[in-house]
């Protein structure tokens, strides 16, 4: 060439200041598996882009105050209203402001769909052992993210200060209220005092909104990726892949354009969502008082499982002398979030310690048949969570079936033992089938 | 398959073929530059599909219009749903022209790694040696450890302390309420709740009257009963003159509002009545002095005894029956 390309010279003045040649030759030449689930996770890292760039939009007009206003804004049947300053900075960033709804249900829905994606993104890697030697670690920042984006999202409705929120932050408190010994104390120190609180809630769940949990999810999803990079990709058997390569498409120019592609299209539905599709209309629940509720109100999806075990419990507290040591909701709203994150926190250890007894590396991933034992805890585990979330929603099932709520009750307080112990025997089962029939009808030819 | 169709096939493979070798003609560079831990593409596929560009520009030409679009519909009205799409068609045809762009016009490769030992065993007795020069010529090991553990314990309860600061204790804050003998009820104005107010029907939110209504002991659950059907313990006889009761309006299960209340349509096959919350669906009994029927809540609802006055308002005629709102640690039953 006589010209020198412009991106030459840049490349030469980063390069003499910053010695970044070597390691972009080596990043342009990344290689990353090829396959459909691979995606799960890049949907859940772009779905918290978008989070961050319309909370950033919204963050500029919310005020997180509890002071309370005469509602003076354009939505009339809340006219002459006292509401706090929170709500009604809500309620013009979803009137006045323009494409201030737009960016406000985009938020809300992109919230949904980031914890969707890390749900799935979990599944996958439970269900193929990507989570074993060498990625233990990676797997536990993972679980710790799936609990922190749950808390992250539950913290931005209880924002907003209308009913859906103070609904929530009562059932919070009387959550934090049953933890053993030091729950009273703890909730009185959280909320400045006894529910509602004092008006400084609002600035710690805004601070722990805004900026505690989002810096934690940014650090965890650096350290998650950076340890991606290190270990490289987890691959599918197939030609060529071996324990100790990776086959894929390399990152430039092919990985890079198919996965900003990716990202602008989480982006396209999402906003798409925002757009079209109402979440969220404060503007129905209106303002929050602690002496009123509201029948049907139901908190995001994510919260649905905590909403059903609360209600699956039986009445019981263990009281002693006359003095409860545990009060009901700690077993929905602690105890059982605890076994089920301990679980998933323990599992790596737990399956090596009890199903394998393998201590390998594993760079080539299983497919589900491959351990039948696996896939089967791990389809119980699942069946037991989803049931406890589906009793979560009986109330509106009783209003689509007619089918009586007490009823409903009894029904899954019997699933919740039942169901786990016929999938995970149906799910071995079908399993171990599956990988005999594969042993024992090698096709000539066929894509194995 | 007719006949000029498989021609045209036939020269449209040929023609990929061509561009193919010409793509790679061009592709003098070495691939296999850099360590075995750099990808190396083995399989190359060089030179865009037919119709591919034009497509990828034509993706990108209509992002751009629906950006216009969206630039447009913001400064005339700002409809949200219009600049949904508008947005939404920007970025997704944007998306869609690169995943058209990585999938048939850019080089497709198929590149091959090594990964990455993981493990350097050698190089671990030295960082052990290392570590432990620290030590090296230091006598009094542990009372210089005793010490630096001493320091480091307390300096970390020192900067918890200040979390205090956040909140009062639990205390009996709770078991206070601001419902004395004597206190009249008023409605969410202010206004006192007369005896006659009170329908046979539906329920009323009551407050005891000068008291922030915010205070979760404050709200009071206001129903009428017949008197005959009441079945209250022996030690509240004459808490609910004329048949009205009044309960807390907090949930004893996880602290929600109790919103709901059902009420028998006909009583010989209807169930009893019952004071529901919308949470969690726990029913409480106002005829038994608020027992749990159904539903999560692990105590009953506590009761605040009511008086007459001498205009027929409603008052207070104590505190309530037990600690009001959800339970914790060493809270007393009743």
């Amino acid at each position: 060439m006589s010209r020198q390309a412009p991106s030459h010279d840049v490349l030469r003045f980063l390069d003499e200041r910053l010695l970044t040649n070597r390691p972009l030759r080596k990043a342009l030449r990344y290689v990353f598996p090829d396959h459909w689930s691979f995606m799960l996770g890049e949907v859940a890292l772009y779905a918290f882009i978008v989070l961050v760039a319309t909370g950033v939009f919204l963050a500029l007009f919310f005020e997180p105050g509890l002071d309370k206003q005469t509602y003076a804004g354009p939505y009339a049947p809340l006219a002459g209203r006292e509401v706090s300053a929170a709500y009604a900075s809500t309620m013009a960033i979803s009137f006045e402001v323009p494409g201030g709804l737009l960016i406000r249900q985009t938020h809300h829905w992109a919230a949904d769909v980031f914890v969707v994606a890390i749900v799935l993104h979990m599944v996958r890697v439970f269900f193929t052992g990507a989570f074993r030697k060498p990625r233990e670690l990676n797997y536990l920042i993972g679980v710790t993210m799936l609990a922190l984006a749950v808390f992250e999202g539950f913290l931005g409705y209880s924002l907003v200060d209308d009913l859906l929120s103070g609904m929530g932050l009562a059932i919070a408190y009387g959550v934090a209220m049953s933890i053993p010994l030091v729950g009273g104390d703890l909730a009185h120190l959280v909320w400045d005092g006894e529910f509602p609180g004092s008006a400084v809630i609002e600035s710690r769940l805004y601070i722990a909104h805004i900026l505690l949990l989002p810096a934690a999810l940014a650090t965890l999803i650096g350290a998650h990726l950076a340890m991606i990079v290190r270990q490289r990709h987890t691959q599918f058997r197939g030609p060529l892949r071996a324990e100790d390569n990776v086959v894929g498409t390399p990152a430039w120019p092919g990985y890079a354009l198919r996965s900003t592609g990716l990202l602008l299209i989480v982006a396209a539905i999402l906003v798409a969502l925002g757009g079209l599709v109402q979440i969220n209309p404060i503007w129905e629940w209106g303002p929050y008082e602690p002496w009123q509720g509201t029948n049907g109100a139901q908190p995001d999806w994510y919260l649905g499982w905590l909403i059903g075990a609360l209600r699956l419990m039986p009445p019981v507290e263990v009281v002693i002398g006359g003095r409860t040591v545990l009060p009901n909701p700690f077993f929905g709203g602690v105890l059982f979030p605890s076994v089920v994150f301990g679980v998933l926190y323990a599992w790596p250890w737990l399956e090596q310690r009890w199903l394998t007894r393998d201590l390998r590396r594993h760079d080539l991933l299983d497919r589900p048949r491959d351990n039948a034992r696996r896939t089967a805890a791990g389809a119980a585990f699942f069946a037991w969570v989803v049931t406890v979330f589906a009793a979560g929603a009986a109330d509106r099932a009783f209003l689509s079936t007619g089918v009586s709520y007490t009823t409903q009750v009894w029904v899954f307080r019997v699933a919740v033992f039942v169901l786990p112990a016929v999938v995970y025997v149906v799910a071995r089962r079908v399993a171990r089938e599956l990988a005999l029939s594969a042993r024992a009808l090698p096709r000539a030819g066929g894509r194995g | 398959m007719s006949l000029p169709r498989r021609l045209a096939e036939a020269v449209v493979v040929l023609a990929l073929i061509a561009r193919g070798r010409r793509g790679r003609r061009r592709e003098e560079e070495p691939v296999d530059e850099g360590g075995p831990e750099e990808g190396r593409p083995f399989l190359r596929e060089v030179g865009a599909r037919p119709g591919a560009e034009r497509a990828v520009a034509a993706l990108l030409f209509a992002s751009a219009l629906a950006s216009v679009a969206f630039v447009v519909v913001f400064f005339t009205g700002a409809d949200t749903q219009a600049l949904g799409i508008a947005l939404a068609a920007a970025l997704g045809l944007l998306g869609a022209a690169l995943a058209v762009a990585a999938a048939a016009v850019v080089p497709r490769e198929q590149a091959i790694e090594r990964r990455p030992r993981l493990a350097h065993p050698e190089a671990e007795p030295p960082v052990r040696r290392r570590l432990a020069t620290a030590g090296e010529g230091v006598s009094r090991r542990r009372l210089l450890g005793t010490a630096g553990l001493a320091a480091g314990a307390t300096l970390t309860g020192a900067l918890v302390v200040p979390a205090a600061s956040l909140g009062p204790a639990v205390g009996n804050s709770i078991a206070e309420t601001p419902w004395r003998r004597g206190r009249r009820l008023v409605d969410e104005d202010g206004r006192p709740l007369l005896a006659a107010d009170v329908p046979a029907t539906s329920f009323l939110t009551a407050f005891p009257e000068g008291a922030d209504p915010r205070e979760l002991g404050a709200p009071v659950i206001v129903v009428r009963e017949d008197p005959a059907r009441l079945r209250l313990p022996r030690a509240r006889r004459g808490w609910a003159p004329q048949g009205i009761l009044a309960y807390s309006k907090i949930c004893t299960h996880a602290g929600c509002a109790l919103a709901l209340y059902r009420r028998p349509l006909y009583e010989p096959v209807s169930q009893p009545p019952g004071i529901a919350c919308p949470c969690h669906y726990s029913v409480f009994d106002p005829r038994t002095g608020g027992t749990v029927l159904a539903g999560p809540a692990g105590r009953p609802l506590p009761q605040l005894p009511l008086a007459v006055g001498p205009d027929g308002e409603l008052r207070a005629a104590g505190g309530f029956s037990g600690p009001i709102g959800p339970s914790w640690w060493g809270v007393r039953e009743t």
